[in-house]
């Protein structure tokens, strides 16, 4: 249609704080909206947001795998990189967003999956933590590493969150 | 022609201009889209990626108060 098209943010989301994923969510989908390609590449931390399970759970192949997935927790388990109160505040914030009108983290990680947001997860945390790529939601795209992501990113923005 | 309409009144970023192109990706061309939105920050930026992204903004008008509307055609 136009240059705006050949636009592309890519972002490496690397922390499973609240915040700074309702941030890296956020530039997503306000990218995605006006036409950019976007890239989400989940690693470590951030793989807490694609887990099928929302909640705490053993999951991986090993004890370590199993306590260290237990441990991080899912979507609802997200901390607040501040002020967190054993996981109060998220919860807080979530009800000061709805109070304000202000997208919730489930409702731009909808919005990211409508805008056809590329999600992507990083293959060696993948293996870190004993899962495969059915324990993450079916939107993920591919599993890759740095080659695939240095390839889908070219020539874009990247961001590292 | 199919006429559709939207009040993001009560959205912020980035939401405004995500439901707007939502709703225009579900419409065919030719269509018109009717976004009811508020001065300040949807006003300055959703006619604007509208126009940015090929189509047309027949009109933007005050509604009332902090309220306007405007007319996209896809």
């Amino acid at each position: 249609m136009n240059t705006s098209e050949e636009k592309k943010l890519s972002i490496i989301c690397l922390s499973g704080d609240f915040d700074k994923v309702l941030a890296a969510f956020t530039l997503a989908t306000g990218a995605a909206a006006v036409n950019y390609e976007v890239n989400l590449f989940f690693t470590f931390w951030g793989l807490n947001v694609l887990k099928q399970k929302k909640q705490r759970a053993f999951l991986g192949n090993t004890f370590l795998a199993k306590m260290f997935n237990f441990l991080m927790g899912g979507l609802k388990n997200l901390p607040l990189s501040r002020l967190n109160f054993m996981g109060i505040s998220p919860i807080l914030m979530t009800i000061m967003m709805k109070k304000n009108n202000v997208a919730t983290l489930p409702e731009l990680i909808q919005a990211a999956i409508d805008l056809e947001v590329n999600l992507y997860v990083c293959d060696m945390s993948m293996n870190i933590l004993g899962m495969t790529k059915k324990d993450y939601i079916p939107e993920v795209k591919e599993v890759l590493g740095v080659a695939k992501f240095l390839e889908y990113s070219k020539d874009g923005e990247t961001l590292f969150i | 022609m199919e006429n559709k309409t939207i009040d993001i009144t009560k959205e912020h970023c980035p939401m405004t201009f995500v439901k707007t192109k939502l709703a225009l990706e579900k419409l065919k061309k030719g269509d018109q889209l009717t976004v009811f939105l508020s001065e300040g920050e949807p006003l300055d930026n959703v006619p604007k990626t509208a126009k940015e992204q090929g189509h047309k903004v027949l009109e933007v008008s005050k509604v009332e108060g902090p309220t306007y509307k405007i007319v996209i055609e896809k």
